[in-house]
């Protein structure tokens, strides 16, 4: 009993050290200007640019990282093959590289000197210092989020189903559309939150490989980097929007993967 | 017995997180910290090397983002900016020491060595042509923006509409320079040859060149205020001084 008693309190004080170390810099956002400068900086035109910048880029971000990725991820789930353990750890690659690896990978192979780059410019393409090139970078930061989430799900499906829909005539093509996109639905959607999130929070990727500038590269995060120095009460607008967003999409992905978020046990 | 535990864990973060002494550097000789402007890196560091009463860190970027930390309740032992103006203000806010004037240097516009479409600032108006320039708050950007403001109007726009990239210090300005993701950019003179040969600097006209000079600070409250003072010093003459030479700083502009 000694012991045990010992033991919980120090599972207590961990958590709470933990809960104060995690919650404070995000409370502190908050605390540290009154809520109507906040509200008044949000109206700064450079500001919205920033979120409406970014609110575009990652969407089509996104959307390319679903409607490739969700094809993708099913054909991970679904065949085995010689070395598919080494393709997934290839493509989750990303999620662990530092964002200015990502800049420099992204710059060594489609920069204008990169290994890419001639075929880049034939095809008429400029990525560098463009809106293109936020979106190639949020692409890739984000899309193993997006591509390791949707792989679970469709593994997580009953194989059972899959298989009635192609003994009843079904193709597989119709199969992964009818049932496995339904059947897995929200996990897909969990993996889309999740990989949004990681997109909107993109920095050193973007700055090294697509610049910055002012309604053409700078999105919100580069935006409060750029306002640090001059208006900070801008730069925690500019970042309590950001918690708000990225909130609302943790929630999402909480809410969508069917776990209680709030006063839930353990499972 | 919880909270004897509690204040055990308590006490061990708090160790963890302070664990770093006051005197932390290696063989015993103190650590400096210094913030400096990203376009000292390489004097600094090679200064750094020789500078016999402490242990020299570095925490290079733009000048404007290490004066904000400042503000902030950042301490490091010494700021470095490229102007005079971000050490003043913190000066008169009663955040640092008197400033020192330490070196100069020159803004110019630079190209890839390998030759490119920009020969001269007049080449910087054809369209189509790529250029990075710093942000308005970082140095190197409001040295440049100075440079355009004497141009007449018509020619700023243009070289303005042609402007790709505000990168936040000059290190940004090199890459996208080195990396062939512009044509041209502003930067100063000692990043021309520190860049080994990758790029070329095309000269300013006199009547444009802004007055380039570069301010350090014992900041207040710092750990090692003695050598703090001691590196401000070897920045006019000695080991500091040499450095700033070799890496093609100027010495500081007359006042």
């Amino acid at each position: 009993m000694r012991s045990r008693g010992w033991f919980a309190g120090l599972l207590v004080a961990a958590l709470a050290a933990a809960l104060c170390f995690l919650t404070l810099p995000v409370l502190a956002i908050f605390v540290d200007t009154a809520p109507r400068d906040l509200v008044s900086s949000l109206g700064d035109e450079g500001t919205l640019e920033a979120l409406g910048l970014s609110l575009k880029c990652t969407v089509v971000a996104v959307a390319l990282i679903v409607v490739v990725g969700t094809p993708a991820a099913y054909g991970l789930a679904t065949r085995s093959f010689r070395g598919r353990a080494a393709l997934i750890t290839l493509v989750e690659l990303p999620l662990v590289l530092p964002p200015a690896v990502a800049g420099i990978g992204l710059l060594a192979a489609l920069g204008p000197r990169g290994v890419l780059g001639g075929l880049v410019e034939d095809a008429g393409l400029q990525l560098v210092l463009s809106t293109a090139g936020v979106i190639v970078a949020l692409t890739f930061v984000a899309a193993p989020f997006y591509l390791r989430q949707a792989q679970a799900s469709f593994e997580a499906l009953d194989r059972t189903w899959l298989d009635a829909s192609r003994t009843l005539g079904a193709s597989e093509a119709r199969t992964f559309l009818r049932i496995a996109i339904p059947s897995a639905g929200p996990g897909l959607a969990a993996g889309l939150a999740l990989a949004w999130g990681r997109a909107l929070g993109e920095f050193g990727a973007t700055l090294m490989f697509a610049g910055s500038f002012r309604g053409i590269t700078q999105t919100a995060p580069l935006a409060i980097y750029e306002r640090f120095s001059t208006d900070f009460t801008g730069a925690l607008a500019l970042s309590a929007v950001l918690v708000a967003v990225s909130a609302a999409l943790l929630l999402s992905v909480k809410l969508l993967s069917g776990s209680a978020w709030l006063g839930g046990a353990a499972r | 017995m919880r909270r004897a535990a509690a204040l055990v864990a308590a006490a061990l973060l708090a160790g963890g997180c302070g664990g770093e002494d006051a005197s932390g550097g290696s063989g015993g000789k103190p650590r400096l910290v210094v913030s400096a402007a990203a376009s000292l890196k390489q004097a600094f560091t090679a200064y750094g090397r020789s500078f016999p009463s402490a242990d020299a860190r570095f925490s290079f970027a733009g000048s404007d983002e290490l004066a904000a930390q400042i503000e902030r309740g950042v301490r490091p032992d010494v700021f470095a900016a490229a102007n005079t103006k971000l050490p003043e203000e913190l000066f008169e806010a009663g955040l640092v020491g008197r400033p020192t004037v330490f070196a100069g240097n020159r803004l110019v516009l630079a190209v890839p060595a390998d030759g490119g479409e920009v020969r001269s600032l007049r080449d910087l108006r054809s369209p189509g042509t790529a250029l990075a320039i710093g942000a308005r708050a970082v140095p190197v950007g409001a040295y440049t923006r100075t440079v355009l403001e004497r141009l007449p109007q018509a020619e700023r726009a243009a070289i303005l509409a042609n402007v790709r990239s505000e990168e936040p210090d000059v290190a940004g300005i090199v890459g996208k320079l080195s990396q062939g993701a512009v044509d041209a950019g502003f930067v100063y003179v000692s990043d021309v040859r520190g860049a080994g040969g990758r790029l070329k600097a095309i000269e300013l006209p006199a009547a444009l060149q802004p007055d380039v000079a570069y301010g350090a600070a014992v900041v207040k409250g710092a750990r090692h205020p003695a050598q703090a003072r001691a590196f401000i010093e070897g920045l006019l003459s000695g080991d500091g001084r040499r450095a700033l030479a070799a890496a093609g700083f100027e010495p500081p502009p007359p006042r």
